[in-house]
């Protein structure tokens, strides 16, 4: 009798905390670029967040999670920092999320730090950036590993001896260019310049810079823009200057053949070889379910990309923190979570690295094929669950 | 030591300097003749772009045709905004003009972002007009000889249009001494609204153009305003000449510039534009 009644007990307190009295709203505060020049990134990482969050209802425990989004605008980091201190502030966030661009990751460290809010980093690939704050974990990528191993690949399997560097001068775009060439050099290769092209805001005319390039013939020329309209402007530049003919080959991250632009670089784009971690062309069961999802939610001209799986994961770790913790957003426990954190994306295995709090994941070649009158990304090759080689290499900042 | 290709650095600063000169020769039109600050100048080329975009990619329009309808309908809607917006500011003091023009720029952003997006535009051109075009002694962009061969000929129509017709001349009249020009009968209030359809026309057709080298999205309004008006400073108000002469000479220095010393990235245009106005603060070709 005492026996059933405490079980009753139990149950009784049981629906309680799991039922809507003690349903907790969990606020995750965005910081995205919803206007200017990377709405379309912000997009892309919005609807991979909801994405999740509509599939995965039932994994937050009863609990609500309410998205609070600020607009970050532009990479210069002032206005993140402006938007961050709100959100912090006032609108008491107890998660922040998002970050397409690294200064603006950057500028908010040293509040994020002092307010203790675990923050969510799903683009800025800058790779030193989860140093500089202990409640930093990052879902996206380091510019490292797709830079250093397409350097290396470069050089070992496709046999470049020279080559040079192209990147938009900014953060990611100096992180870029110094991991190939150290991943290049490695390899036996030699980079004979790294050239800054322009700033990340407008598309610069990428002629006269391609033009050096060509009359230094190098065997191969490494891109790093954001990607975007620069990616579109740069394959263009490469063909209208006939650098193919020329028998200069245009490699680099995938930001050069994001799934959303490639039908629109046209055919000058077949051929190109990439280093990344997401392509909508992927041949997996877990990617197939996730396009088709995507598809389903935002229509069959949808397509998502890596922002979008960024996004996906990136909320997959918020629910599953909010999941453990029942709710109630502890900083220091919610990190403990984060730290080693595993999940089956749709770009392959990943995890959070315990000790770097930064991202550890498969690396895809990437190269373009036509298929039908459709660009194709196909996978060449896979070199499995790459830590930040910067950090490994104890390079520069990532000591 | 490496080579350098001299001839592909005078054609890449050539076309660069045509695609500035397209854009801005509307701007130092209007911003001489009306004295009218007129800041959506780029965002009339942003429209024009989107038009030709529309056009060539939703209804397969030929490239030549898009660009011609873009100057059209761009002239068009400009004179509706000439008429009800821009002429009762015409004696305003120019910080409400400012305030007027900016504002259409966040407006006209804004409206474009509604019907096409962020994302950036691209367009497929006709295929003689992609790719490398061998010249004999270097090889070089087709369509950036293509940008060459359009900007001479708009120069060329540009000045005779308004060194030799009546229309011309009635321009520079006003352009010279508005006050004497209406005591001799000049309508120029008609005038100006003509001028403005051109030059807004203007606008669109090189912002359609340039789509292929420097793209086009929602900020392109912003973004470019400043090499527009830099060009229209540099060449002195309302002197087509002027223009002409500052759009080369700063689309030349961009690109030698750009090709020599990467790192000074886009310093030159900066450095070019300051030495020419501590020299003449009025322009190249500027009066007053």
């Amino acid at each position: 009798m005492r026996i059933s009644r405490l079980v009753a007990a139990a149950a009784v307190a049981a629906m309680f905390s799991a039922g809507a009295a003690y349903a907790k709203t969990v606020k995750v505060g965005i910081v995205l670029p919803y206007t200017g020049g990377g709405a379309d990134f912000a997009k892309q990482i919005e609807k991979g967040m909801k994405l999740y969050l509509s599939q995965n209802k039932d994994k937050l425990g009863g609990h609500e999670v309410e998205l609070v989004t600020r607009d970050s605008k532009r990479p210069g980091g002032d206005i993140a920092k402006v938007a961050v201190q709100e959100l912090i502030t006032r609108e008491k966030v107890d998660i922040l999320g998002g970050f397409v661009y690294s200064p603006n990751a950057m500028s908010v460290a040293p509040l994020v730090t002092e307010a203790k809010v675990p923050m969510v980093i799903m683009n800025a690939g800058t790779s030193f950036i989860p140093a500089m704050s202990p409640y930093y974990a990052r879902v996206s990528f380091t510019m490292w590993q797709s830079g250093y191993h397409m350097g290396k690949y470069a050089a070992e399997k496709l046999g470049y001896k020279t080559a040079m560097a192209g990147f938009t001068n900014y953060p990611p775009g100096k992180d870029s260019a110094a991991a190939f060439k150290r991943g290049f050099e490695d390899a036996g290769g030699k980079v004979q310049e790294l050239i800054p092209m322009g700033g990340p805001r407008e598309v610069p005319d990428f002629t006269p810079f391609f033009q050096k390039v060509k009359d230094a013939k190098p065997n191969a020329l490494y891109m790093f823009v954001p990607a975007g309209s620069h990616a579109s402007a740069v394959v263009k530049t490469y063909n209208d200057l006939g650098m193919r003919g020329a028998g200069i080959a245009l490699i680099g991250p995938g930001d050069i053949t994001q799934d959303t632009k490639l039908q629109g670089m046209g055919d000058g784009a077949q051929g190109l070889v990439t280093v990344h971690h997401y392509s909508a062309d992927y041949d997996t069961p877990e990617n197939k379910a996730f396009v088709k999802a995507w598809k389903a939610a935002y229509g069959a001209d949808s397509t998502p990309d890596f922002m979008g799986v960024q996004g996906y994961d990136g909320m997959a770790a918020i629910v599953d923190v909010i999941n453990k913790l029942n709710g109630e957003i502890d900083a220091d426990k919610a990190m403990d979570i984060l730290k080693g954190w595993k999940f089956a994306s749709p770009r392959g295995p990943i995890m959070i690295d315990p000790q770097t709090r930064d991202i550890v994941q498969n690396e895809y070649v990437h190269k373009v094929t036509k298929q039908g009158d459709r660009l194709m990304i196909e996978v060449v090759a896979t070199i499995p669950q790459v830590k930040d080689p910067c950090k490994e290499l104890k390079v520069g900042k990532c000591k | 030591m490496e080579s350098i290709d001299i001839p592909s650095i005078v054609l890449g600063g050539l076309a660069y300097g045509m695609l500035l000169f397209i854009v801005s020769v509307g701007l130092s039109v209007t911003m001489g003749l009306m004295g009218f600050v007129n800041l959506a100048h780029g965002a009339f080329a942003m429209i024009g772009g989107y038009v030709v975009v529309t056009l060539m990619g939703g209804l397969g329009a030929n490239f030549f045709l898009a660009l011609l309808a873009a100057f059209v309908l761009v002239a068009l809607v400009s004179v509706v905004f000439e008429r009800l917006l821009y002429a009762p500011l015409y004696r305003a003091d120019e910080l409400s003009q400012v305030l007027l023009t900016i504002g259409l720029v966040f407006m006209m952003i804004a409206t474009v972002t509604f019907f096409w997006g962020t994302e950036p535009k691209t367009i497929r051109l006709p295929s003689y007009l992609a790719g490398p075009m061998d010249l004999g002694f270097t090889s070089f962009p087709a369509y950036r000889i293509f940008m060459i061969g359009v900007g001479a000929a708009m120069i060329v129509a540009l000045w005779l249009g308004f060194e030799r017709t009546t229309i011309g001349a009635q321009i520079r009249a006003a352009v010279d001494n508005r006050r004497m020009a209406q005591s001799l009968g000049i309508n120029v209030d008609r005038l100006f609204t003509m001028t403005f359809a051109l030059g807004s026309g203007l606008a669109a057709m090189g912002g359609g153009l340039g789509i292929e080298i420097i793209g086009l999205n929602p900020q392109y309004a912003l973004n470019y305003l400043v090499f527009f008006l830099i060009v229209v400073a540099v060449g002195g108000l309302g002197s087509i000449r002027g223009t002409f002469l500052a759009a080369l000479v700063i689309g030349m220095f961009d690109f030698a510039g750009k090709r020599l010393y990467p790192e000074a990235g886009a310093f030159f245009i900066y450095a070019i534009t300051i030495a020419v106005l501590l020299w003449r603060p009025q322009g190249l070709f500027g009066r007053r």
